[in-house]
């Protein structure tokens, strides 16, 4: 696979969405969202539950009708080409749908059988995506004998058996412990190397840093910002923050006598956030102030804050 | 839930090639070919499935003729043929042998069951349970696809187990007619009319609240015991006779008795036998393709 470097190509427009609704009754899952997503890129939709992220994949996936609005996904409209369209998509639901009475290679080749496949080709790619997926003593075993993250691994593995050029991930790491959800990054990592588009969602901050190029943050079907993870920090928040802690009973109280430290201050139930491009000075003022917290800690911005300046509450709830 | 412990993954994949293979079929060429053959392939899998539980196949089609044909043709049978002669509606008029009156409904009752069993539970488990509907309905095949696929592979079954059973009938020497080989495939017609309605029904629940062990309970059992199955429907009282005229089962014995011994009825309800469960089938096969597409939302 070569990639040529002119500019035209790198830049090809592979799903394109605009003002895309998805309604159930009255109830607007997806109010209106336009995006486009270039070949290559690593493109992530960020939002709680519920704002209309799964809803949103279904329809690049052909599964959902649209209301109303446009997509193309390769040039083709799901709902007129929905086989053609799925055939240039790998899928990971966000549960796994594997076949648990067969065993763990069957599944990959039963699955390549879907899209036209010959055997020929399935056995060497079914044993190839296994090694990929770490999941080669496994070949034999039982679905249900893996682990949750073995089984994240063969729905990844699954999902590539037809070499899709675009790969959608809906929530491909909810559920798995930290070692499990770091394996999984790193084979996405590598799938992106490779130069297949990568569409995810998550509620995960630290799963759209390490992955997104760019990403939409939605809310209640709307999209809120668009961006980089860095541009987006740097646009809606500063450079650090400082947690404080005084106790649940006192954090609100406290947090009065905390104004004009820093550049804004948003109280938590559990916690007071000042947000200033320097924590520790942002900290010795607060002491200078005669307060003293339980605990203080000075970090980074993260999405997790973009997040709350733009709609007032908590990604993971 | 522990990942086994292995040298770090760098290290392990650095020299290995990742996905070196490449695919031999373009996007637009897979889709092409699930357009055409879609519902093949979903009965490869149905089939790949089939085989974990082949045992438990075989055993219940083999199993079955058993202990039927042991139980009512050769126990009661003989009970039966000592006290009643010919008053089971033999072409003849001769003496008629219970178990070559009972054979073809044994037969046809087979097809319901294997139909019962396989398009209530796993049509749930499919949509619900495991799930297993979701994978390829994220590929390129359709839902009626899957529709199809599903009842290939359920005709495949019906067919085993009516051929399997057929042998057995041939042993008891319970077909006197040659052409009751053709028992075969009324009975497993029989198993489609009333398996794709009840796919149908298994594909529009969404809650199980033992709907299918009622279906059970108050449609197979009824239908078994009230579908001339035991003895002509005509010997039961009116008021219970039309359970049979509307019971596919009691249509697909009937049609067995003409090929198996030459029961005596007119061309044209023979016809109706077969037009009937042909109806009962296409109805169920439309109506579940329209519940499959509503729920998978292709």
């Amino acid at each position: 696979m070569s990639h040529a470097t002119v500019p035209k190509q790198l830049t090809k427009t592979v799903i394109s969405a605009r003002k895309l609704v998805k309604k159930y009754g009255d109830f607007a899952a997806v109010d209106g969202i336009s995006f486009d997503v270039p070949a290559g890129e690593s493109f992530g939709l960020l939002g709680p539950n519920g704002a209309g992220k799964s809803t949103t994949m279904r329809m690049i996936g052909g599964v959902s009708q649209r209301t109303s609005g446009e997509l193309s996904i390769m040039g083709l409209d799901p709902e007129r080409n929905g086989p053609e369209v799925r055939a240039h998509l790998g899928v990971v639901p966000q549960q796994d749908n594997l076949d648990d009475e067969i065993r763990v290679r069957d599944n990959l080749i039963v699955y390549g059988r879907y899209f036209g496949l010959p055997y020929s080709y399935l056995r060497h790619k079914a044993d190839e995506l296994l090694e990929f997926a770490q999941l080669t003593d496994k070949a034999k075993a039982r679905v249900d004998s893996l682990s949750g993250g073995m089984k994240r691994r063969l729905t990844i593995a699954r999902s590539l058996i037809n070499e899709p050029k675009i790969l959608l991930l809906d929530e491909p790491t909810t559920g798995l412990d930290p070692q499990a959800r770091h394996i999984l990054w790193d084979r996405l990592f590598r799938l992106k190397e490779q130069g297949v588009t990568l569409v995810l969602t998550t509620h995960y901050m630290d799963e759209a840093e390490q992955l997104c190029d760019r990403l939409i943050v939605v809310d209640k079907g709307r999209i809120m910002a668009e961006g980089s993870p860095a541009s987006l920090i740097q646009e809606y928040s500063t450079r650090e923050v400082l947690e404080l802690r005084f106790g649940s009973q006192r954090n609100s109280t406290v947090a009065g006598q905390l104004e004009g430290i820093g550049e804004r201050l948003e109280t938590l139930p559990d916690r007071v956030l000042i947000y200033a491009n320097d924590g520790e000075a942002a900290l010795e003022q607060v002491r200078h102030r005669g307060l003293h917290p339980v605990t203080s800690l000075v970090r980074r911005s993260s999405l997790e804050d973009v997040f709350l300046r733009l709609t007032g509450r908590s990604l993971v709830d | 839930m522990t990942e086994p412990q292995r040298p770090t993954l760098r290290e392990a994949d650095a020299t290995a090639p990742l996905l070196s293979l490449r695919v031999p079929l373009t996007p637009e060429e897979s889709a092409a070919k699930a357009r055409r053959f879609g519902s093949l392939y979903f009965a490869e899998h149905w089939l790949r499935t089939m085989r974990g539980y082949g045992w438990t196949v075989v055993m219940t089609a083999v199993g079955t003729p058993l202990v039927y044909l042991f139980a009512m043709g050769v126990g009661l049978a003989t009970l039966i043929d000592a006290n009643t002669g010919a008053s089971l509606g033999g072409g003849s008029g001769d003496g008629l042998p219970y178990l070559v009156f009972v054979a073809p409904a044994l037969l046809a009752t087979a097809g319901i069951m294997v139909a019962a069993e396989e398009n209530t539970y796993s049509v749930m488990s499919g949509f619900k349970w495991r799930r297993t509907y979701y994978g390829p309905n994220a590929s390129p095949l359709s839902s009626a696809q899957l529709v199809n696929g599903h009842s290939l592979g359920v005709l495949f079954r019906l067919l085993l187990t009516t051929g399997l059973y057929y042998l057995f009938l041939l042993l008891f020497g319970a077909v006197p007619d040659p052409a009751g080989w053709l028992m075969i495939f009324t009975a497993a017609l029989g198993g489609m009319a009333f398996g794709l309605p009840l796919m149908a029904y298994a594909s529009s629940i969404v809650e199980d609240k033992g709907q299918f062990a009622m279906v059970q309970r108050f449609v197979v059992m009824p239908l078994f015991l009230f579908s001339g199955t035991f003895f002509p429907l005509a010997s039961m009282p009116w008021a219970v006779q039309w359970i049979g005229w509307i019971s596919p089962l009691w249509h697909s014995t009937e049609l067995g008795r003409v090929l198996s011994y030459g029961y005596a009825e007119p061309a044209w309800l023979t016809a109706a036998h077969v037009l009937y469960l042909a109806v009962l089938a296409a109805a169920g096969w439309v109506l579940a393709k329209r519940n499959y597409t509503r729920r998978l939302g292709i």
